[in-house]
């Protein structure tokens, strides 16, 4: 079956209003089951049992105790998590992650887990194993780990990207390098030159909702999870391949998620849920404590990043140069890598080159979170291009403006842009109000730019028409934030019906065929270019069955407005046939009508988002307080503005935090100090003002509405926005996220 | 652990279970009674999610005993609308995609619930502040001001 | 485990005495449950207090206020006597975690957590509040001060359990404030904070004045070196100049989490500053 992609410019009747969601009603009255909301007959209640060193290596565990404890009914550690793998060393950092093997590589490593008759006794059965630890130098700090001295993490860790290849281990698991031109013989054309360092604290992407499953592995070999997860595909095919598990006798349905932003992307406790259900023999319900979240799950990198940019007198940029450090937690990632690639990613730049580092500490894997590895990298950049506009003499916006990538611009990490919403959205700043808005005493404005590349991939829906005219759309990207209106709308589109008649679900892993999970901004990008093609099948099917009924060609009919229409001469005057009369008859027209749609979705276009902050800072204190918000970001085509709006706000929220307060703070003995919501400070409603939003339109050409991603854009400006702000506010440029008050303090005392 | 039967009233209606006494109102509301709808996101009273009012108190149940349910009365999400019909609130919530994600959704509404019985006309900033209790991760506030200020609008008219 | 709601004080007490094992009372809860869930607290008996009819009341006599120690923090907030006659003592109770918390906790059990940062404490230690205590061998009545010896410590004998706090009738020209320093708005815990209490003449001269400090120190710092600039001044600049400065020397904070020893005695003396003017005003008014 072809499909065409391409975007076609026309008129919306669904698309681009805004409905209320159809999972709404069981929100609001707390209906909706999420993670910890099911339950199974016989459940057990697993808990898991966790280092509280940063590195040491296992000598023994003696669970022996703990088995004799009444009601205990099953413990595992990694023996009962063998290595099957086979070489995948992804998988098996995975693996290892879940269940620590030889070493503890961070405070919060799983190391056991017990599964008992309720919470009570599982508690207590973790207070009896016993763990004997040899404990190890640690390194949590991104620089201390970079340094040649430090202590070693992994011992087979050989630098990646390096020529010649090193001759020894190191901390650093990767060298990735992006960039086209001269940039030193750039550099020493400019008329002006920054070079900075900046540094960028980790954070969690503290979604309220704890990791929480129920597994169930059956004698018979088949199993089922029941989890929270932006992607049960993905969940299923890791937790199959840890397990030794037919994935498809491993049926995993993805619960609503209480948030996840990158965060639940990644398995964690569900192969030892499944594990423990396994041993047991009974099914097996785990619920992460907060104080786990924070110690074992998702955080960000933390970063410190060199960055030097040159611009000639007339405020070009004639040369930009970055390198850059991220932590990836003890095993190897591509952080650095993706944060190299984003770094002047809205620029047009003749000579530059970023140079990036994966750098091993002692700290939890690090996860995915909202546009991951861009915000600092974007932090850094943006406020160096805002202190080179100074210098150069130029407005911020217009040095941007000057400076900015368009249509055919060759990006700085390689590919040349088709039409894109960076000027745009400049221009846009530039006209807006709040950019003329008078300023008080000790308040500065700050504005930055950012980029996300979005994702596509693989997708698979269905769209299945009930006899009474109603559609079941079974989408598989799990829905994080209003993905179901969004795609019920599109459905109702492409049909001709209305928004009311259409139903999305979210199927099971058994359901449905695979989907890729919900990262990347895909959700909506990606299931609607698949429910476009599944409708278009759908109604080839409508119009063969009118033909049918009307004994006429079906090159004669066609589909507008949710009606067979027949054409011609000979039968113009044959009343359109609904597709709820076409559904009625379909029992003696050839059976059930759907529409189906297996892609993988390329052509995701990019997104571009500028933001402006007005804050006021206390000079005695160094407080902060947000003052005006505003995000002017390009959606392609915005399919429920609403959520469109919703995911810009959230975003920026997410990014304020991290600019402001948010951060994992490490004591010398390498232990997480502030695991709960109290000491890491996510911003409460008292700390934010309305953030308004404006939504540019730009079609995305490679989806048939101009559809581009806007889940993930909106948090990479903040950062940078936010600590233009305070150093205009200040007078002195801020180095360093968070710019927590006794940072702002010291800035200022320096 | 000995069981400590407790009798009490929620959302109007009696309710008898028995609780170990260490055991939290909210894992007797959501384990032993079924009322999903409280939520848990920190257990500590950090983020507001299990919040339900108690004898016209916005408590956090993760830090009340279910011991001391005894001859109390509950408010819980699942006594907020009447029938099929929805508080003003959970029709506004809905109206303004006050909720993304939906899991801090039911906290909140209990939340403004009890801020709007004991002030019903707040200003941004009453509201800003009397919901400071409650973190959402998603929608940074914004729409969920604006719903509680409509839906307040609404109660007052009705 | 067992949970025990005794009907008066008498049996709290009694109960406290004779337990074997660890005892634990429940007020508010919004510490214990914690300490509780965490692992860090295993009682062997919860002494639930809020039965004990006279623990839930705030009652204004001829000599003040007398705060029962099962009031909720938000109950204080509620009380338009006590708010006129000691805002900034019911400005601290207010501002314990979040309002779901303060439907919960209690003035006294923020006092016997004994955590420096303790939100209610310096503004009761500044209005020179007593704990009336009972325990086995009777009845005492003790400076607030002198509860807390050092973190989650306390003075307290065993079986010896604070019944009320006890404020004085208010002087005519008093005025009392707190303000805690937090990176949030809402819904945290201090980094450091200041309580001023202030009495003045007819003329506006200060006569009588206490300064405390909180999460400055291992305990609420009382800072009598401040008072004593204070007292005979009517809060000008150069007074509150020497006030911050006082403050900030008084300080014997800790780097931590929460903040740096140089932000914490510096701000100790900015907020100094800030409490010392609203106190001021605020006893100009009456």
């Amino acid at each position: 079956m072809t499909f065409d992609p391409s975007h076609a410019a026309r008129s919306f009747s669904s698309v681009g209003t805004r409905p209320i969601r159809p999972d709404g009603v069981d929100k609001v009255t707390g209906r909706a089951r999420y993670g910890a909301d099911f339950n199974m007959p016989g459940q057990l209640i697993g808990r898991i049992l966790r280092s509280p060193h940063a590195h040491a290596v296992i000598r023994k565990i003696d669970t022996s105790k703990a088995e004799q404890l009444p009601g205990v009914k099953a413990v595992v550690t990694a023996a009962d998590l063998p290595d099957l793998t086979n070489g995948d060393t992804s998988m098996y950092d995975i693996l290892d992650n879940c269940m620590a093997r030889r070493k503890a590589l961070y405070d919060g490593h799983a190391v056991a887990a017990v599964a008992a008759i309720d919470a009570h006794t599982a508690r207590q059965a973790l207070k009896l194993i016993d763990v004997e630890y040899e404990l190890l130098p640690h390194v949590t700090d991104v620089d201390q780990a970079f340094a040649a001295d430090a202590p070693l993490i992994n011992d087979t860790i050989i630098t990646k990207g390096v020529d010649p290849k090193p001759d020894r281990a190191s901390n650093v698991s990767m060298r990735s390098q992006f960039g086209h031109g001269d940039v030193d013989a750039g550099m020493a054309k400019a008329d002006f030159v920054v070079e900075r360092t900046f540094r960028t604290e980790q954070t969690h992407q503290g979604y309220i909702e704890p990791h929480a499953c129920v597994a169930n592995v059956s004698s018979d070999g088949t199993a089922d999870l029941w989890v929270c997860t932006q992607g049960h595909f993905v969940y299923r095919q890791h937790c199959a391949q840890l397990l030794g598990l037919e994935a498809s006798k491993l049926r995993v349905t993805s619960s609503e998620i209480g948030g996840g932003f990158g965060g639940k992307t990644h398995v964690w406790a569900e192969p030892v849920a499944l594990a423990l259900s396994r041993k047991a023999g009974r099914p097996v319900k785990l619920v992460m404590t907060r104080d786990e979240v924070f110690r074992a799950t998702g955080p960000t990198s933390a970063t410190s990043i060199d960055v030097k940019i040159g611009a000639l007198k007339d405020g070009t940029i004639i040369a930009a140069d970055a390198t850059l450090r991220y932590s990836c937690g003890p095993y190897a990632g591509s952080w650095a890598e993706v944060g190299a690639m984003t770094a002047f990613a809205c620029y047009k730049l003749e000579n530059v080159r970023t140079v990036g580092y994966e750098v091993l500490v002692n700290r939890p894997k690090t996860a995915a979170y909202r546009a991951p590895s861009a915000p600092m990298a974007a932090f850094a950049v943006e406020s160096a291009i805002d202190e080179l506009a100074k210098k150069v003499g130029m407005d911020a916006v217009d040095f941007r403006i000057k400076n900015a990538a368009q249509e055919g611009t060759k990006a700085s990490y390689g590919p040349v842009y088709g039409p894109i919403g960076i000027g745009p959205t400049l221009e846009a700043v530039k006209n807006h109000p709040h950019m003329k808005a008078p300023l008080g005493k000790n308040q500065g404005r700050g504005m930055a730019c950012g980029f996300w590349f979005n994702f596509g991939g693989q997708t698979c829906t269905d769209l299945n028409i009930g006899m009474d005219g109603t559609v079941s759309l079974a989408v598989g990207t799990v829905d994080v934030g209003g993905s179901r209106a969004s795609l019920s709308l599109v459905a109702a589109e492409e049909l001709g019906i209305d928004y009311a008649q259409v139903r999305a679900v979210i199927a099971d892993t058994s359901s449905l065929g695979y989907n890729d999970m919900t990262d990347g901004s895909r959700g909506t990008f990606s299931s609607s270019m698949a429910t476009i093609s599944a409708a278009r099948n759908a109604i080839k099917i409508l119009r063969a069955r009118a033909a049918q009924m009307w004994d006429i060609p079906v090159e004669d009919v066609t589909w507008e407005r949710g009606h067979a229409v027949a054409k011609g001469e000979t039968h113009g005057n044959l009343p359109n046939l609904s597709l709820k009369e076409i559904a009625a008859a379909s029992g003696t027209t050839g059976g059930p009508i759907a529409g189906h749609s297996e892609i993988v979705a390329d052509g995701a276009g990019v997104s571009f988002a500028t933001h402006i902050c007005d804050i006021e800072v206390d000079p005695e204190t160094g407080a902060t307080k947000v003052l005006r918000y505003t995000v002017v970001q390009d959606a392609g085509k915005a399919v429920h503005p609403t959520y469109v709006e919703g995911q810009y706000q959230g975003g920026a929220a997410q990014g304020i935090g991290w600019a402001l307060n948010e951060e994992y703070i490490y004591g010398k003995d390498g232990r997480l100090q502030n695991a709960g919501f109290l000491d890491y400070r996510i911003p409460v409603c008292s700390d934010l003002p309305m953030i308004d939003t404006q939504i540019l339109e730009i079609p995305n050409p490679n989806h048939p509405y101009g559809v581009r991603g806007v889940g993930e854009t909106s948090i990479v400006p903040p950062l940078a926005a936010v600590a233009n702000a305070v150093s205009n506010a200040v007078g002195v440029r801020m180095e360093h996220i968070p710019m927590s008050p006794p940072r702002i303090l010291a800035a200022l005392e320096a | 652990m000995a069981g400590i039967a407790v009798s009490t009233t929620i959302n109007g209606d009696q309710a008898e279970f028995l609780c170990h006494p260490d055991e939290t109102l909210l894992e007797v509301l959501r384990e032993r009674l079924g009322l999903m709808g409280v939520k848990e996101g920190c257990g500590t009273g950090d983020c507001g999610a299990c919040s339900i009012i108690l004898d016209d108190r916005l408590v956090c149940s993760c830090l009340v005993l279910g011991a001391e349910a005894e001859g109390r009365r509950i408010a819980t999400v699942e006594g907020m609308a009447q029938g099929d019909k929805l508080h003003p609130l959970q029709q506004k919530f809905l109206e303004h995609a006050a909720l993304q994600c939906g899991i801090c959704t039911p906290g909140f509404l209990i939340a403004a619930k009890d801020l709007l019985a004991k002030n019903p006309d707040p200003t941004e900033e009453e509201i800003r502040f009397g919901l400071a209790g409650n973190l959402c991760r998603c929608t940074g506030y914004d729409k969920i001001v604006r719903a509680v200020q409509d839906a307040a609008s609404v109660m007052r008219g009705a | 485990m067992r949970y025990i709601r005794p009907s008066s004080l008498e049996d709290a007490v009694g109960l406290l005495a004779n337990a074997s094992g660890k005892a634990a009372i429940l007020a508010g809860g919004s510490d214990l449950l914690v300490r509780m869930k965490g692992g860090f607290i295993e009682p062997d008996v919860i002494i639930d207090i809020k039965a004990i009819d006279a623990l839930g009341r705030i009652i204004e006599n001829d000599d003040g206020f007398v705060i029962g120690a099962a009031v909720p923090c938000a109950v204080l907030g509620e009380n338009t006597a006590l708010r006129n006659a000691w805002p900034g003592v019911v400005e601290g109770a207010r501002l314990i975690g979040s309002k779901q918390v303060q439907g919960r906790c209690t003035i006294v059990g923020n006092l016997c957590n004994a955590s420096p940062a303790a939100d209610s404490v310096p503004a009761l230690v500044a209005a020179g509040a007593r704990a009336l205590v009972r325990g086995p061998a009777g009845s005492r009545t003790i400076a607030v001060e002198t509860i807390p010896v050092g973190p989650g410590k306390t003075s307290l004998a065993p079986g010896e359990i604070i019944e009320a706090i006890l404020l004085d009738k208010r002087q005519r020209h008093s005025g009392d404030a707190y303000q805690r320093f937090t990176p949030r708005t809402e819904m945290d815990i201090a980094v450091v904070s200041a309580a001023v209490n202030l009495t003045l003449n007819d003329q506006g001269v200060v006569e009588k004045a206490r300064v405390a400090l909180g999460a400055a120190a291992p305990t609420v710092l009382l800072v009598e070196e401040a008072a004593d600039i204070l007292v005979g001044s009517r809060v000008d600049d150069g007074a509150l100049e020497r006030l911050a400065e006082a403050c900030s020397a008084a300080c014997r904070p800790i780097d931590d989490k929460r903040g740096t020893v140089e932000f914490r005695k510096k701000v100790a003396g900015v907020l100094a500053k800030r409490v010392a003017l609203t106190a001021y005003q605020r006893a100009g008014q009456k």
